[in-house]
């Protein structure tokens, strides 16, 4: 089981991140919130410290993550805060418009930056950083649109899928160092990033479910976890269509 | 795209009735409204935001020697759901309502119009806003004062009582010593044992180094039974066994949760009613007239053969509400819980009214789904001078129709 008393969260305010942050704290970790709205950070620290005990350190620092060149500082920053890691949760992201990225390749490119380089560039640095301490937990909110490109999110789906496979690669070099890399690929979760669509059905989870998952996922040091459990078989069924008719469904 | 007007604040969905439904327009869901501002563990000053549920708040504050100054039968309520309905419990006879114990909060009006309130601070809007149904805006948060206690545990005694007589003698003795009191009351038993029942007395049990153990546990009811399992006969075996359950007049320790909230145990409960549902019939009756009126009702129910195995029999205290339209008021307030068998119950529930008016008393609308727009006017004479603190965009399905 991997200790989770020091944690750094990238996008605590997305809306899992701040569920996971909760169950964090009511576990007794500390925990350091990274966000870009200064406002929702502020809220959502002070939520935290009336959740923790008094021995707990909760702080953070508001920050925009697309902007590469400011994450050493910020890891470095995290890292004094905690005095030390644990672990990191990487969550940050936006659900991209499709159509509006077709029409615009800097849109395209702009969604890769926030959902694809951004973390590459924070998994490569803390990656280096885990290496050397010789434990801890690296786990990152992908997402099952990953799997397998479809016409009506591959955008998202493309950046998400590169994460997966860079973790993979990373889980490969990390695992003889000690560290467990964790891939989180959510199905479909109400939170505001999924505000505009319709959430009947079965196939909605709230986030506190998932927040659940992820710190199990993160205790436990698996590899890529479905959440809920049941996406790993819907998944397993999508990307065993053959590509010859997988290319004329409307999906 | 502009939302349908108008608007409603929606929390847990825990209101019986209408108050929280809005038909035409647009309801805004406040579950999400869930964080926590402050807390001061050594004066016990609360705030949050208004969707933070009683539980929620109960899992932060019990641990640190802390309890809600007031708690409704279910903790499954959110925070502005609690002030918007002025909730009252068992203590109301020692502590008032939930409305006594806020000491701010913030009101978001439709004009984008953010009113901080505090009983001397936008005096006239607190008033309106406590129990105000929701009508006045959308709270944003709430502060409250909370009480101190010693543990997570209660001292209660029961003790039985052969009928209505027994009751006033009891209940006026145990008001005087004890901030808790309820009593069950077997509405199916009628002549000399009319309104026998259970007389539950508690107190937060005092510091103590032994303490029993406590096992959460819950349990669901996972599906709508075709019919009500509710009914005549099961209705009368179970009030002739509740009333012979031993009682403990010598006092026994009970931990909270199943002393305040045992319903709350069984997930999905109102499902034992059917797909037809139940009704909540809970109105409060003037101290003058309280003992006749009482009587009356439960003769009226005795007589249809209609009853409710949750029958509740409380006194109100003398600290008058805060709010324009606070339900809790001195005197006497049954709750009753009824299957709904269509036109027989509403039959039921015109005469029950009748005896209600007559006797000056006013129902709950947090549990009301039917009552007449006559009786609510007459319940809460200050409706009018309300109706002048309610946000031009917001209404609800309850207020359209105790207003016709």
């Amino acid at each position: 089981m991997n200790s989770l008393n020091r944690i750094v969260i990238f996008g605590a305010t997305s809306s899992i991140a701040e569920h996971t942050a909760r169950q964090l704290v009511q576990r007794g970790a500390s925990v350091y919130c990274i966000g870009r709205n200064a406002d929702k950070l502020a809220t959502i620290i002070a939520d935290l410290k009336v959740r923790a005990g008094a021995e707990q350190i909760i702080d953070g620092i508001s920050a925009d993550l697309t902007d590469s060149a400011q994450h050493p500082a910020l890891i470095a920053q995290a890292t004094t805060a905690l005095n030390g890691l644990d672990g990191v949760l990487i969550a940050h992201g936006s659900l991209p418009d499709q159509k509006a990225c077709e029409a615009d390749t800097n849109l395209t490119l702009q969604e890769m930056q926030t959902n694809a380089l951004s973390v590459i560039n924070l998994l490569s640095l803390l990656a280096n950083q885990f290496e050397a301490q010789g434990k801890g937990v690296i786990a990152v909110i992908s997402s099952v649109a990953g799997d397998r490109g479809r016409q009506s999110n591959y955008v998202y789906g493309a950046a998400k899928g590169m994460v997966t496979l860079f973790m993979q690669g990373l889980r490969n070099r990390l695992t003889p160092a000690g560290v467990d890399v964790v891939t989180i690929k959510p199905g479909f979760v109400d939170t505001p990033m999924t505000a505009g669509l319709d959430k009947s059905g079965p196939l909605w989870a709230k986030p506190e479910q998932i927040a659940k998952g992820i710190i199990n996922a993160m205790a436990k040091g698996k590899n890529e976890v479905y959440l809920p459990g049941f996406w790993r078989l819907i998944m397993s069924i999508i990307r065993h269509i053959p590509e010859f008719i997988f290319k004329r469904m409307s999906l | 795209m502009r939302a349908p007007r108008p608007l409603l604040a929606y929390g847990n969905g825990r209101s019986y009735g209408d108050v929280c439904l809005n038909d035409q327009g647009t309801l805004l869901q406040t579950r999400q409204l869930d964080r926590f501002i402050s807390f001061d563990p050594r004066s016990g000053l609360l705030r949050c935001e208004s969707g933070v549920t009683l539980s929620e708040i109960l899992q932060l504050i019990v641990p640190q020697g802390w309890f809600l100054p007031s708690t409704p039968g279910t903790r499954y309520v959110t925070l502005g759901g609690a002030l918007a309905n002025d909730i009252h419990g068992k203590n109301h006879h020692a502590a008032g309502c939930f409305g006594h114990h806020v000491t701010a909060f913030e009101l978001i009006r439709s004009t984008g119009e953010k009113l901080l309130c505090k009983p001397d601070l936008n005096s006239k809007m607190f008033k309106a806003t406590v129990g105000g149904l929701g009508l006045t805006g959308l709270i944003s948060w709430v502060e409250i004062q909370l009480l101190p206690v010693q543990n997570p545990w209660m001292w209660v005694e029961s003790q039985r009582f052969s009928n209505l007589e027994q009751f006033w003698l009891l209940n006026k003795e145990a008001e005087r010593n004890w901030p808790y009191t309820v009593a069950w009351i077997d509405c199916l038993a009628s002549g000399d044992s009319r309104g026998r029942g259970i007389l539950f007395a508690g107190k937060h049990a005092a510091n103590q180094t032994q303490l029993p153990a406590y096992q959460e546990g819950s349990r669901k009811v996972p599906f709508d039974p075709p019919l009500s399992l509710i009914n005549g006969l099961s209705l009368r075996s179970f009030n002739a066994l509740y009333y012979r359950q031993p009682v403990k007049p010598q006092g026994s320790l009970c931990h909270y949760e199943p002393y305040f909230y045992p319903l709350d145990k069984i997930q999905h409960w109102n499902r034992i009613y059917g797909h037809k549902g139940f009704y909540q019939y809970q109105c409060v009756l003037p101290p003058a007239v309280a003992q006749d009126a009482t009587a009356e009702l439960l003769d009226a129910i005795a007589k249809s053969g209609q009853g409710s195995f949750l029958a509740v029999l409380k006194t109100f205290g003398e600290r008058a509400s805060i709010g324009m339209l606070s339900f809790a008021r001195p005197g006497a307030t049954l709750a009753l819980d009824f299957p709904n068998r269509g036109a027989q119950t509403l039959h039921l529930f015109n005469q029950l009214d009748a005896i209600v008016s007559a006797a000056g008393g006013a129902l709950y609308p947090a549990k009301d789904a039917r009552m007449p727009a006559s009786l609510f006017q007459s319940g809460y004479p200050d409706w009018e001078r309300f109706a002048g603190f309610i946000d031009p965009e917001f209404s609800s399905h309850f207020w359209q129709r105790v207003t016709k």
